[in-house]
């Protein structure tokens, strides 16, 4: 499991655009980068990026080896009732994990 | 701001081996200042921010380090020293100290690996192990914001004068020392970089250069490198000496742990 | 502004009189080999589509300390909602081996269209970033960002 640090506020008002930001740790090895032997190293990125809202998805991104390591995404969402966040990444060799959060709004 | 200077690198270069001497002295520039106050404002807001600073990733890491009981059955780091926030508290700040086990200094990193594996019963860690660096990342961010502090302890003043001794040594093909770039030169460019006075305030840190947290040694080995010289062998003494020094070069600058730098 | 990019590959001029010279790569050399065209990435992502300036702003530092980690924000001017909104963001780079940095999806769910990420740029070079609008149209906005690298690397 990768480590992630996932950012948003816990409570939010009916209306109120929400920031949310998050942190994967993750080489996003390009593979156009040689390795110390000289041969290039294989390719492992992330390629999405998906978080839903109560199963439906309010954001996506498709990302490349131009993305830095440690992929860090912030995006926004407009506050209408409480609910679940899940974050889904999915990368190179099988690579996926989700992480969850809530928040309360009212 | 840095000063700017209209000096190319070459005739830079020419100057710095024509010139006299430059003396460490008691060191410091006279205005002590980190890094930090040479990057762009991108990367100042990256460092500022928490929950966008990509060293926090294994800061999480090393609280859920210090939490975790190792397989040996001893206590977790928590078990001994209860919660960080309260027991690492400044303890970054006063590092490298005199360790009494071993009589020589030793700096947080060595401290945390030796607690690890002489009272923990761990198993040795290679040498910027990512979990070493994610608990010492952790304990560093403890003393944010506090100044550094090196202690006094006498028996520390061999190796500090050591330390000032390789700072000022002319070293490698180019004939460079430390004190030529970091004293003398602050603030001019190399290359196209901008040459920062070389505190180690925010070490673990995350470099872009190497997409991930390390060392001060590790950073300390890429800067013998470009001066075209031998780095001191993993964990050499040469390398607690020399940050004994910078330490004590830096005081009374706040620990900026994880700090970012290209 | 010629874009220059110090080698990794620093030469030494010899031992009497040794000086630091770095190696330069050539202002206007050719960019590195690529996967595909910046060109033909843009007409995937707009088909046949005019694309126009506006609407969108893309803010890139303009010089960067190294080019592994560079902080990329666009927004694009747009109400979001389910009749008027971004529906995808690409962007693009001219220098690296493959043309594509990120495509973020939108929906009115966003209340707004703003997005921030770290991108990588190996050399200096223009971003371009394009917004497909609910309503079909295209819009874009371009920066410029002089990549430099830090001293004393690892190799």
């Amino acid at each position: 499991m990768a480590r992630t640090l996932i950012n948003l506020p816990k409570t939010a008002k009916p209306g109120e655009v929400v920031a949310i930001k998050t942190l994967l740790s993750h080489p996003m090895e390009t593979g156009f980068r040689p390795g110390p032997d000289g041969r290039i190293l294989a390719r492992n990125i992330v390629t999405e990026f998906v978080c839903r809202f109560e199963g439906d998805e309010i954001f996506r991104a498709e990302l490349f080896p131009a993305s830095s390591a440690n992929p860090y995404l912030t995006f926004t969402w407009v506050a209408t009732r409480s609910g679940g966040f899940t974050f889904t990444w999915r990368g190179d060799n099988g690579f996926e994990q989700t992480e969850t959060a809530a928040i309360a709004v009212g | 701001m840095p000063r700017r200077s209209t000096v190319k690198p070459l005739a830079l270069v020419a100057c710095l081996l024509c010139g006299p001497p430059a003396g460490a002295g008691d060191g410091a520039p006279a205005d002590r200042r980190s890094g930090f106050d040479q990057m762009s404002p991108e990367l100042r807001a990256m460092q500022r921010d928490d929950t966008a600073n990509p060293g926090m990733l294994a800061v999480a890491d090393g609280a859920e380090l210090w939490g975790r009981p190792p397989a040996s059955g001893k206590p977790s780091c928590a078990g001994c020293h209860g919660t960080a926030e309260a027991g690492m508290r400044g303890v970054a700040a006063r590092y490298p100290a005199w360790d009494e086990r071993t009589h020589r200094p030793i700096d947080l990193q060595g401290r945390i690996d030796q607690c690890r594996r002489e009272r923990q019963g761990g198993e040795p860690l290679p040498h910027e192990s990512p979990d070493i660096l994610a608990l010492t990342a952790f304990v560093a961010l403890q003393s944010r914001g506090l100044p550094i502090a090196p202690p006094g302890d006498t028996r520390l003043e061999p190796a500090r004068a050591a330390g000032r001794a390789l700072f000022a040594r002319r070293m490698g093909q180019l004939g460079l020392s430390c004190a030529i770039c970091h004293d003398d030169h602050w603030g001019r460019r190399l290359g196209s970089a901008t040459i920062p006075q070389g505190h180690p305030t925010g070490y673990p840190l995350y470099r872009l250069e190497w997409q991930a947290l390390g060392s001060l040694q590790r950073r300390l080995r890429n800067c013998l490198t470009g001066m075209r010289a031998e780095p001191f062998p993993d964990g050499a003494p040469d390398y607690t000496a020399l940050e004994l020094y910078l330490a004590t070069r830096a005081a009374p600058l706040p620990v900026e742990t994880p700090a970012i730098r290209p | 502004m010629t874009a220059q990019r110090p080698d990794r590959r620093r030469v030494l001029a010899g031992a009497a009189g040794t000086v630091l010279a770095v190696a330069l790569r050539p202002a206007g050399a050719a960019p590195l080999p690529r996967t595909e065209t910046t060109e033909s990435a843009i007409r995937r992502f707009a088909g046949t589509s005019a694309i126009r300036p506006g609407r969108v702003t893309l803010d890139l530092p303009p010089l960067v300390e190294n080019g592994n980690t560079v902080p990329l924000s666009v927004s694009v001017e747009s109400p979001m909602i389910p009749a008027d909104h971004v529906r995808r963001i690409g962007v693009f780079n001219e220098r690296n081996p493959q043309p594509n940095v990120v495509t973020v999806h939108l929906g009115p769910e966003a209340g707004r269209a703003q997005v921030a990420t770290r991108i990588r740029l190996a050399d200096s070079q223009r971003i371009t970033a394009i917004a497909e609008m609910s309503d079909g149209t295209y819009w874009s906005a371009s920066a410029d960002a002089i990549v430099t690298l830090a001293a004393c690397l690892e190799g």
